[in-house]
């Protein structure tokens, strides 16, 4: 058994590391400060930690304002919060005039588990992606969430960062973390799966097995950048492999697999799936039970792959 | 004041010249709060295009983007810019664009006009002020019909429960909103008891196109630990007399036929 650990833990150590190094950082939230785990930041820094109370529209806004004053604010609440609620006020009042604010947005996806659909964002990075000038991140584990807040923090510019709630698996390598440079997990030759988030680790788990069982040689790309994306990476292992599959915890609409799609259309011929959530609202659950359901565990995605062979 | 008060009159007509040369925009909501914006940059505020770079500067945003030209023409004044450049309002390529666009134009502080959004962006500015230990006063200013958007509210617990006292919001209190009288459209009851109850303390200017009264309001010391709201009464489209008190104005703009009328009024009241 691999070691777990959340990805949002990761998000909340890094900001306390960062607090300490930079002084112009400061962290903003919305009453979510320890499930967004802000709140050991808050406890460092307590005259750099702002809690706006349940005003997620206005946490948008004061942290544009706060940008214009030097601060780099770390925007923090649960993603449907964030990029659902407050859509607009990232768009007109953060992205439309490129101020430096770091949208971070706990809570995605459907492994936000028993709280149910209502709270789990399945969409976000649609909405952030088709946002002008908004870079997209979505760290694979805790260890990259770390070194992705480490790496937005010397961007100058608005930043959409998507953090999963539940413990997921944390890879024994740290991989290094380049803004909008894929990470090529595994080589392969025969499919290459294009993953982020917590389903970079379901990927490995299915290239290995059907490496092991079928002699199928798979690569895994971890697309932890989703705007602007690697297009050369993506590109020159779809021209290798010519079978892509993309693996998102998200809607197939407008995410990571639409990223891939738009760098693939009318540059060569590819056998192309998407796979995500398809179309469709969470539910309770445990995060587990809501994978299966979606057909986002395992042995679902491994099937769906088998079939494009 | 008799030299703000032409000023005023001079940049109603230049506002007045640029809505007729953009063929669009809003000429209600930009005539009543001239007052209310040259009294902030003219006298309440120290912003200069010598400072603009100084994060000690005073801070204004425009709540009420949809005033652009007033706050164009005024930045203009000041040397942000060359005058020549107001004629290109709205235009395709122009840097004044049709609501206020920070990254295009120096003097501009945030991008505005989506309306609510203004207000707290200011109150973030004020936090930041404060957390900082800067000398930085700021100003927003936001429509009567603004205000029924309900970020405005969040933003004001905020500015009450941060202890904003160097962040001032003015409501230019016209009574008109696009679609008709604010107290049809939406009720919003007593403005003083409402921000009242939000913490702030609260000015009346019984004529907010009244320069000496509107400095007057905004020369008041600031109440420690309290952010302030004024309460300026206006008359929408002020200054001239076909465009005055006109729903139909909101987002109108005058023909040359008008054009001409208007000037020849604002230049009367002038002498």
């Amino acid at each position: 058994m691999k070691e777990k650990k959340m990805i949002r833990s990761g998000y909340g150590e890094a900001l306390v590391e960062l607090g300490e190094r930079n002084a112009d950082v400061v962290v903003l939230d919305a009453d979510l400060s320890h499930a967004t785990m802000t709140a050991q930041f808050a406890q460092k820094f307590p005259e750099r930690f702002f809690n706006v109370g349940i005003a997620e529209a206005n946490m948008v806004n004061i942290s544009a304002g706060m940008s214009t004053m030097g601060y780099i604010p770390f925007c923090s609440t649960f993603a449907l919060f964030g990029a659902g609620r407050a859509y607009e006020q990232i768009r007109n009042s953060v992205a439309y005039p490129k101020f430096n604010v770091k949208i971070c947005c706990t809570h995605s996806g459907v492994t936000v588990g028993e709280d149910g659909g209502s709270h789990q964002a399945v969409e976000d990075i649609a909405l952030m992606r088709v946002v002008p000038d908004m870079t997209v991140v979505v760290p694979c584990d805790a260890n990259e969430a770390k070194n992705a807040v480490m790496a937005i923090s010397e961007y100058d510019g608005p930043v959409y960062l998507r953090l999963a709630r539940s413990p997921s698996a944390v890879f024994p390598q740290q991989m290094p973390f380049t803004l909008g440079k894929a990470n090529v997990m595994k080589d392969g030759t025969d499919m290459v799966i294009f993953a982020c988030g917590i389903m970079v680790e379901t990927a490995l788990e299915c290239a290995e097995k059907l490496e092991r069982e079928k002699g199928l040689s798979i690569a895994v790309i971890n697309v932890h950048t989703i705007k602007p994306i690697d297009a050369r990476c993506v590109l020159s292992y779809a021209c290798r492999c010519t079978r892509v599959v993309t693996l998102e915890e998200h809607s197939v609409i407008g995410g990571l697999g639409d990223a891939i799609a738009d760098v693939l259309i009318g540059n060569g011929d590819f056998s192309f799936k998407k796979i995500g959530i398809n179309d469709m609202f969470g539910q309770s659950g445990t995060p587990d039970e809501l994978l299966a359901e979606y057909g986002l565990d395992a042995a679902s995605v491994e099937q769906e792959i088998v079939r494009m062979f | 004041m008799s030299s703000l008060i032409q000023k005023c009159a001079d940049i109603r007509i230049e506002v007045l010249t640029m809505l007729n040369q953009s063929k669009s925009g809003h000429s209600g909501g930009s005539l009543s709060a001239v007052e209310l914006i040259a009294g902030a940059y003219y006298d309440a505020l120290n912003i200069r295009p010598e400072n603009w770079k100084d994060p000690d500067r005073d801070r204004f945003v425009l709540s009420k983007g949809h005033a652009a030209p007033v706050l164009y023409s005024i930045l203009a004044d000041l040397g942000f810019f060359q005058k020549a450049e107001l004629s290109t309002l709205r235009k395709l390529h122009s840097r004044l664009q049709g609501h206020p666009d920070s990254k295009k134009l120096p003097g501009i502080e945030a991008a505005t006009g989506s309306l609510g959004q203004g207000c707290s962006i200011a109150v973030g500015m004020a936090m930041a002020a404060k957390a900082q230990h800067r000398p930085v006063k700021v100003f927003t200013l936001l429509g009567d019909g603004e205000i029924q958007e309900g970020v405005v509210w969040e933003a004001c617990m905020a500015a009450s429960a941060y202890r904003l006292d160097n962040f001032t919001l003015i409501v230019d209190v016209n009574g008109l909103q696009l679609d008709g009288p604010c107290e049809q459209i939406l009720p919003m009851g007593d403005l003083q008891k409402k921000f009242e109850a939000f913490g702030f303390t609260v000015i009346t200017v019984e004529d907010g196109n009244n320069i000496d009264q509107v400095l007057e309001a905004y020369s008041q010391p600031a109440v420690k630990d309290t952010p302030r709201c004024i309460l300026a009464h206006t008359v929408k489209g002020k200054g001239v007399s076909f465009i005055e008190h006109q729903v139909g104005w909101h987002g109108r703009v005058p023909d040359d036929q008008e054009l001409a009328a208007a000037v020849r009024e604002l230049q009367e009241k002038r002498i």
